[in-house]
């Protein structure tokens, strides 16, 4: 049977959010035949936990968790960690959104490594590129950059080319660094410079 | 498969006798693998935990090939990102190619021409096959068995000759465009593809005969690296290794892009979950791509446009653009500011050869992505590897490892 359409499974889907009393839905989106839900990041674990086991929605594969750095729009919050779901019994997807903040206290949202285990490294990465913290996880280290890595790469304010450029000293023959201004930071905000 | 135990004259292959261990238990050693280890296909690195020969667990440790395409994505054009499409999963970059141009065009709301959906599929078939036989081949490498892995490069080189005549690459072909391909198809290129699936079912055979009955092939494979459907679906695992579990999932048949909902194919289960039902399933998928192929090749239409006519999104054809002055304007915009592409996001995954993948797009509103996530299959299948090889022999991990098939460039992107 071929999925339904996705304004279809949407109104489904937000049905079911709604119906768990926990969440506060910001949007609901459907475009380009993807259905998008805008929600609040609280209880996060419950509402997808329902989304997983009830039978209108069944969606019990998580396929990717990612996020947004809406930096350059300036919106606050700054970042969204998106969530994208897929059910192996009705073949329907269905993506999350929640917006997270920046500073500390605000920049964590709960792991859902206990729905999904293969969640673990997703959420690794997420943390490692944006440096958005997710409690309860099993494992919070970064994955792909080294363990000591200062920042988040995938932020808008990381520079593209590294934040010290690196050349070599043929008079003492080593190697220097010093703070790059060869690239320079993409679209810095007025307030940092 | 069946015919061949059948001809054999056995009905399933034997299994491995329990070694009985004889060393003294309660010593946990941690002992690092790679990332220079021939068997990691690439530069994995993994501790291991280990009493005695048993693992205990397994950390993958990766980012050693880490090249920050997501990063550089955003400072390039879509057109400009296609070549690093390439290079992760540099074993079937057509099938990564059509990945991205196809979440592109679910952005730009593009209708591709028949002839070029009816192309995209032989491509990504021919991928397929050349993904599995690298896979196979590597994987029958590591457990001792060299003629299968020559046999099967001798195939792939046939593969490369293919893709070279079509794009004029071997291995980075970034032939796809948004809207599009990048070249015509040449003088009967389509006959040389059937010429190839023709002589590939007999190919097939011989692997098949090398491997599938081949009793240290099976000793090594059979009960090794279980994995229940449950627990493949809870570690988010996709493609054969799924499959390979017993769940029946295909993006291809469950919800189909291009034209596959017109193409008959079975989807190859198997429901052992160990390293030898997935070397199965790559076997039998093989054979459906044949299928497919020979679908493919009846169908497509003998002529017509396999570029959609739309200047602001598919470069025009290079005789207009020396004739006509707005398709040289286009053609020149296009090259230096690249395509617009309206505020919005999309996510449109196809079954690569590994598993899902797909590129997420958010845009808002320009030449360049404001985001865009990689969603790589090896990735999140590596996470699997701890769980197959528990309790297994340190042996075993390099059977594994190849069963899941990693591709180090996908990996860390």
């Amino acid at each position: 049977m071929p999925p339904l359409a996705a304004d279809e499974f949407l109104a489904i889907a937000a049905d079911v959010v709604r119906g768990t009393d926990l969440a506060v839905v910001h949007e609901c989106l459907s475009i380009h035949n993807e259905a998008t839900i805008v929600l609040e990041k609280a209880n996060i674990v419950e509402i997808i936990r329902r989304l997983k086991t009830d039978d209108r929605t069944r969606l019990n594969a998580l396929v990717d968790i990612n996020a947004i750095d809406w930096f350059e729009s300036g919106r606050e919050p700054r970042f969204d960690v998106v969530y994208h779901l897929y059910s192996y019994k009705t073949f329907n997807r269905l993506r999350l959104r929640c917006p997270v903040g920046e500073q500390s206290g605000q920049n964590n949202i709960d792991s859902v490594c206990e729905l999904w285990s293969g969640a673990n490294f997703m959420e690794r990465e997420t943390f490692d590129m944006f440096g958005i913290i997710f409690n309860n996880h099993p494992d919070m280290r970064r994955i792909i950059m080294p363990d000591n890595w200062e920042g988040h790469p995938l932020r808008k304010d990381f520079p593209l080319g590294g934040s010290e450029s690196f050349y070599y000293k043929q008079d003492t023959h080593e190697y220097a660094g010093e703070p790059n201004d060869l690239v320079p930071r993409i679209r810095v905000q007025e307030s940092d410079v | 498969m069946t015919e061949l135990m059948t001809q054999t004259g056995l009905e399933t292959p034997p299994v491995r006798q329990t070694i009985e261990q004889d060393y003294p238990t309660g010593e946990i050693l941690t002992m690092n693998m790679g990332p220079q280890h021939p068997s990691t296909h690439g530069v994995l690195r993994l501790i291991l935990e280990l009493e005695g020969e048993t693992v205990l667990s397994i950390k993958p440790m990766v980012g050693y090939l880490h090249s920050g395409k997501e990063k550089l994505a955003e400072t390039k054009t879509y057109h400009k990102f296609i070549p690093y499409t390439d290079r992760l999963d540099y074993l079937s970059p057509m099938a990564n190619n059509t990945a991205f141009v196809q979440s592109v065009e679910v952005l730009l709301d593009v209708d591709l021409t028949e002839r070029c959906k009816w192309l995209r599929m032989i491509l990504c078939e021919l991928a397929r096959i050349s993904s599995h036989l690298l896979s196979i081949g590597t994987h029958a490498m590591e457990l001792g068995a060299m003629t299968v892995f020559l046999y099967a490069f001798r195939e792939r080189e046939k593969l490369y000759d293919l893709f070279e005549e079509i794009c004029g690459a071997r291995f980075t072909v970034s032939y796809m465009r948004v809207g599009g391909v990048g070249r015509p198809i040449p003088d009967g290129w389509l006959d040389k593809v059937k010429a190839f699936i023709d002589d590939f079912e007999q190919r097939l055979k011989d692997y098949s005969d090398l491997l599938t009955m081949n009793d240290i092939f099976v000793y090594r494979t059979r009960g090794v690296g279980k994995i229940t459907s449950d627990e493949a679906i809870d570690l988010c695992l996709t493609g054969p290794s799924l499959r390979g579990s017993g769940v029946d999932v295909d993006i291809r048949r469950d919800a189909p892009y291009l034209l596959y909902d017109q193409v008959v194919f079975d989807v190859p289960t198997q429901r052992q979950g160990d390293v030898y039902a997935r070397y199965q399933v790559r076997m039998a998928e093989m054979h459906e791509s044949r299928r497919i192929l020979y679908q493919c090749l009846e169908k497509i239409p003998e002529s017509g446009p396999l570029n959609i006519d739309n200047p602001k999104i598919c470069y025009p054809p290079r005789e207009r653009v020396k004739e006509s002055m707005e398709d040289l304007i286009h053609h020149f915009l296009l090259a230096s500011d690249g395509i617009y592409v309206p505020e919005g996001e999309a996510y449109a995954p196809i079954e690569a050869s590994k598993g899902e993948l797909g590129f997420y797009i958010h845009s808002t509103g320009g030449f360049t992505p404001n985001r865009l996530k990689i969603r790589s299959p090896s990735f999140v299948n590596l996470q699997s590897l701890s769980k197959m090889s528990e309790g297994g022999l340190l042996a075993d991990v390099v059977a594994v490892i190849g069963s899941i098939d990693l591709v180090l460039g996908e990996i860390d992107r």
